[in-house]
Parts: C-alpha cells; structure tokens; sequence
C-alpha cells in the first residue's frame, strides 16, 4: 500500500495544528459557529443529531493491521468503543467531543491517516474496487490511480470550493465493484486494441434526490492523460455547475441540463487547452506509485486444501461461510475472504473496538497485513491462504464476524438514518434489521439467493436505495415513517436506476412487502439460478406490482 | 403549542435543554416547558445569547406534548434525540435515565407505534 512521504507527513501534520488552533479559537469564542463550520467540515467533523461525528478517509479502502489497531484505540479512547464503516469506504465516529477531535487527528496522523476532505465541496474520498489486485478479472489494479487523484486533488486550490460535493470511483476489473455509474466520475480502466492501459470514462452519474446513472464521454482515455481530463472535467463542472440552487448543482444536472454532446465537447476543448506538461503522467510516476501496491509475494499452493474440505464435510456453517464468503484469488492456493459486518440483528457496517482489533491480528497473521474496506459495508481480508480459512473462520467466529452472509439477501446496505443522522426523514437501520432477522444467514437466505437490498434514511440515498435490486428509501409522512420500494437498481456494470413499485408502506409493513416480493420472485424464478435481478429484467415490475396491491393488503399509508 | 429549548454543548456536543434557572441540562425531563409563542421567543432568545457566549450551538424550539401523564417531543427525530438511538439503548441519554418518561420509550419498544 501507499506509505506517506516527508510531505505527505509534513502536510498531514501541519493540517492537525492547524485545526487543533481552528478549535482553540472557536472554543475560546474568536471563532464564531459560521467562521468556523467551513474549517470542521473540511476535516470531516459534522455536528449530528446526538454529537459530533468524525468522518474518516480510507482512501480506496485500503488499511493496514497497524491502521485499524489505532481506528480501535480511538473507539475506546474517545469514543464509544465502536465505529461505522460506510459506503464510500470511508469510517464514521459517532460521539467524539470537538476539544478531543484535534488529538483524535493527530493520532490518526500517526498511522498516516485523516479526515481531509471527507466533507465539504471539494473531491471525496476516491473510492475502488474493494478486490482491487486480487481479482481474477482484473485489467488492472485501480488503487495507483486512485492515490494519484487523492494526492492530485487534495487541497488543490481551484477544487476546494466546488458548486457541490464530487465524488471519483476507480475500477479495474470487468465486474464493476465499485459502483463507478453511479459517480460524478467513474473511471473503468480498459485496454485499447494496441494493449494499451486507459479508461473508459463516465460522467454525471449520482444518487440523491435526481438520480442519474453516469454517461460515457470517453471510450478510451490513454492512461498519461488521467489527470488532464480529471481535470478539465472539474474545471467545466466548476465554472458551469449551478451554485444558486444546492439541490441542483451536481455535475448530474448540468450534464442534464447541457446535454452529454454540448457536456463532452466543452470538456474536450477544455482538455484540449490543457498543460501537457504540467499534467501528463510520466510513466516513470505511474510505475512508482503502481510500486506501492505491488501484490504480496505469495507461495504457490495447491489449489485444493484437504484440510478445509475436510472442515466442509463435516461443518455446515463453514460450508455456508465458504460459499457466500470466500472468492478465490488470482494465487493458485490463496483466497479473498469477506468479513461480513451484517451479523443478524446488528447495525449494518459497525464493528467493535475489540472486533477492529480482531481482524488487525488476523491480517497481520494471515493476510500480509492488508484489509480492505468494501462500499457495501463489510470488511476483506485479501490474501489468505486456503490451507489457513479454517483457522481464519474460527477466529473470526469468536468475535461474531463469521456470519455466511457476504451477497445474500441479509448483506443489507443501511445508511445511519434518523437513529443518528441530522438530514434523515426516517430510521433505516432497524428495517435492514428486521429484514435480515426475517431471512437470516441460513436455507432460508441460500434459498433466495443473491439480492442487494439497500436502504437509506432520507432523499440524499446515502444507502444506494437507487440502486439496490430492492431499494427502500424511509421518508416521513405527517409524522410517520413511511417507506417508498424501488426495484431492479443495479450497481454494476449494468448500472440501473430502480423503478418506484407504488404507494410507500408504514415501519410496521414494509419488512412483509418485501417478503412478498422475494415470495413474488422465488415462485416465477424459472429455476434457483435465476436470480432475483435477472428474473426482474425478464419479467418486469409488473408482477411485483400486482402481488404487493392486488393481492396483498398493499400500501398502508 | 408547548415547547422546550434545545442545543448542543459546543465543547462535546451533548445534546442539552434549557432549564427553569436558565442553564443547560443533558436531561429532557429538567427542561423548562415554553406555554405559548411568546413565551418560546423569549427563551430562544436567551438561547441564542448563550451561543453568542459559545456555550451552546445550534439553538431551536421542539414541541413537546403529553403522553401517558409525561411530557415528551412530538417529532420523532426529536424523541431520539432526546432518548438515543433505538437501537443501541446502551447509548446516549436513555443508557443515563436522561430520556423522556414518555414517548421514546415507547417508540424502542413497540417500533410501530404512533408518535
């Protein structure tokens, strides 16, 4: 992984005082809550609806045993004694007090860590693909480019004051992992007919209360020229973007509003005005940084572990675990392993300060000190050898991260909703608890197969609602909680925006309407292959809509 | 309408209400209930001089109303934040006997139940 430079260390550390004044003056009264908003916000601190919240960057989702030790120390330390893994990869603290958030930085400093930039109007954490460097099915590793556009865009001084918040996802497999549709940027990287590395280029892609899956403007984009069309796009976005209305000022809109051919050819003549030598990568840059993320020497190994067929034979929920958790790695005798952190009946996406600790001493014994935070919540262990899941599994099953659920129906993305979350209308983490209780972890959840089921709070869709196969969106109605369903969202390659199925349903019913759809689905499935997204394309929302409102009791509201 | 005033400690963030005596309490149940507008204006206004002194941020008015012989907010966003996540009751003020007596309780226990 990336290891900090003296700059990078320098910057970082001059950033912790700086802030660490920036509170020193606004708790002596110098600073007044408005002057000193803008300067919390840039290092990720929210005032939410119990406290404070500290949102910190995992750049990629990328961590080492040492990283996620001290992300524990700070649980215990400052917090209490839990933290919350996010969909943009990224950790959430949800009671720090504001006079220990400059320390809580300075600690993070320490491990080569922060909280610049995940908040604000500027660029997020760049995300990737959570099997980046492991998966058989990658063109090439996303986490080099990923780190050359976090270093490229962090405080850079024409980018930090956008209309709105911008948000870049890199994959490099052919499966999208990384949702990248759904990005004011995605960045696919693809070879050209020559076997050149470059990207297939999206733009105005997003969530929110106008969701748009992104538009191509680049077929082929040659990997040196990354950073110029990055930024001709920013640069576009940032004169043009709407600053008078915030519901309109994403990227999404002005590429609606323009058109993607008007779009494109302002970013093309603005990309064609470009620096080339300020901003063309040189290779030798890009094999520097690709460097960092070097895979592991590992061992060959038989491709076939006696030991953990054996433990197969004769441990069904290991068996289970195997099928759901583990994904194989492109090392013959080694495998990706996900920790699920959607143990039935939990907030989806927390995890202990003695459970981060957990998984610190299982990637530091069996991983090459590597973990991976994915977008769906769940943590990864990258590199285990599969002679060594036994003892992995047993481990992680002593501190309640084995539940076999990795891609099943109880592998839920919930937002933190109005259990902590100022914008929320509604709470969405007891639904995706109610949910996962009604199917469980077992035959029940085998039997439906994998279904992505995603869940936010409020309009902003921090829970991917859109693009969820079953997407509920919790919103408020003279008083209630009420819950709207979408259906048929896709976040992968075949990006989808789901379809809103009808009148929304109250907290009491909506876990029933969606038993009735999995029951819809699992009775015209043409077999137990067909999976629920594959049998709604075929067959439509229509018999969804008829089960829910014509023979059922329908919306309640 | 009846309401009681509302903030957060700037220090920590603690959600806080306003007092008879016109301090700040972590407890919903010491807040000062507001009869009337008038009233209310008045108390958010001493509120307000408590954010210019950087006690408190982030002042507001929540309705309150009776509930089983008890006051409680009428908002449920407002029951939890008085109360605590619902679904970690380990945390926030309902893990310190801080919550309503009434309302946010209800809402843990029954999910379904009308606020």
């Amino acid at each position: 992984m990336y290891h900090y430079d003296e700059f990078d260390a320098a910057f970082v550390a001059a950033r912790v005082e700086q802030f660490r004044d920036q509170v020193a003056r606004r708790l002596s009264g110098e600073l007044t809550e408005e002057q000193f908003r803008p300067h919390r916000l840039m290092n990720g601190l929210y005032l939410q609806l119990h406290s404070y919240m500290l949102r910190v960057a995992v750049p990629y989702g990328t961590l080492n045993s040492r990283q996620v030790r001290k992300l524990a120390d700070i649980a215990r330390k400052y917090d209490r004694g839990y933290g919350h893994f996010t969909t943009r990869q990224n950790i959430q603290f949800n009671w720090p007090a504001l006079k220990d958030t400059p320390d809580i930085l300075g600690e993070l400093a320490s491990v080569e860590m922060h909280a610049i930039q995940t908040s604000g109007n500027c660029v997020r954490n760049v995300t990737a693909d959570h099997f980046a460097g492991v998966a058989h099915d990658e063109i090439a590793d996303p986490r080099p480019y990923a780190e050359i556009l976090r270093q490229w865009s962090s405080l850079h001084p024409e980018f930090s004051f956008l209309p709105r918040k911008f948000k870049i996802a890199v994959n490099g497999a052919a499966h999208d992992r990384a949702v990248i549709q759904a990005h004011d940027i995605g960045l696919q990287i693809v070879r050209n007919d020559k076997g050149e590395l470059g990207f297939a280029v999206y733009v105005g892609g997003g969530m929110g209360r106008t969701p748009f899956i992104g538009r191509k403007v680049r077929d082929f984009l040659p990997e040196r020229e990354l950073l110029g069309y990055v930024e001709a796009i920013l640069r576009v976005y940032n004169m043009e973007g709407r600053r008078d209305n915030k519901f309109k000022a994403r990227i999404k809109i002005l590429l609606h509003e323009k058109s993607l051919d008007v779009l494109r050819g302002e970013i093309e003549a603005e990309f064609a005005a470009r620096d080339k030598k300020a901003l063309d990568l040189p290779p030798e840059e890009t094999k520097r940084m690709a460097a960092f993320f070097a895979p592991p020497a590992l061992e060959p190994k038989r491709p076939v572990s006696d030991r953990v067929e054996r433990r197969k034979g004769k441990d069904a929920r290991f068996a289970s675990f195997f099928a759901a958790n583990v994904t194989p790695h492109r090392a013959p005798g080694y495998v990706v392993v996900t920790v699920s952190l959607k143990a039935i009946g939990a907030p989806p996406g927390d995890a202990t300060a003695d459970q981060m600790d957990a998984v610190a001493d299982l990637t530091e014994d069996y991983s090459h000190d590597e973990i991976r935070v994915s977008h769906e919540q769940n943590l990864i262990l990258p590199h285990v050898a599969l002679d060594d899941l036994p003892a992995v599994y047993d481990r992680l099953a002593s501190v309640g991260l084995a539940t076999p659920n990795a891609g099943a129906i109880s592998d839920i993305i919930a937002c933190p909703g109005l259990d902590y979350c100022a914008l929320a209308t509604a709470r969405s983490i007891p639904v995706a608890q109610r949910i996962a209780q009604k199917f469980g972890d077992g035959a029940r959840a085998k039997a439906v197969g994998p279904l992505k089921i995603k869940i936010s709070g409020c309009v902003n869709a921090c829970g991917h609602h859109h693009v969820g196969h079953i997407g509920i969106l919790g919103l408020e109605r003279a008083g209630e909680e009420t819950y709207q369903i979408t259906l048929g969202g896709s976040a992968d390659e075949n990006a989808a925006i789901g379809q809103i199925v009808g009148p929304g349903f109250s907290s009491e019913n909506v876990v029933e309407a969606v038993e009735t759809i999995v029951q819809t689905y699992m009775d015209l499935r043409r077999d137990e292959k067909e999976s629920f997204i594959e049998a709604y394309r075929r067959v439509g929302i229509a018999p969804f809509k008829e089960a829910l409102y014509e023979r059922s009791a329908g919306s309640d509201i | 309408m009846r309401n009681v005033i509302t903030a957060n400690r700037l220090a920590d963030g603690v959600v806080v209400f306003q007092t008879a005596d016109q301090s700040w309490s972590e407890d919903f149940n010491r807040a000062a209930v507001q009869p009337d507008d008038a009233a209310t204006a008045a108390a958010l206004a001493l509120a307000k001089k408590d954010e210019a002194l950087n006690v408190v941020v982030d002042a507001y008015a929540v309705p309150v109303e009776e509930r089983n012989g008890h006051l409680a907010p009428k908002a449920l966003r407002e029951a939890i934040r008085a109360a605590g996540p619902t679904i970690r009751r380990d945390l926030g003020k309902q893990a310190h006997g801080q919550a309503p007596h009434s309302g946010p309780t209800a809402v843990m226990e029954a999910e379904h139940v009308s606020l």
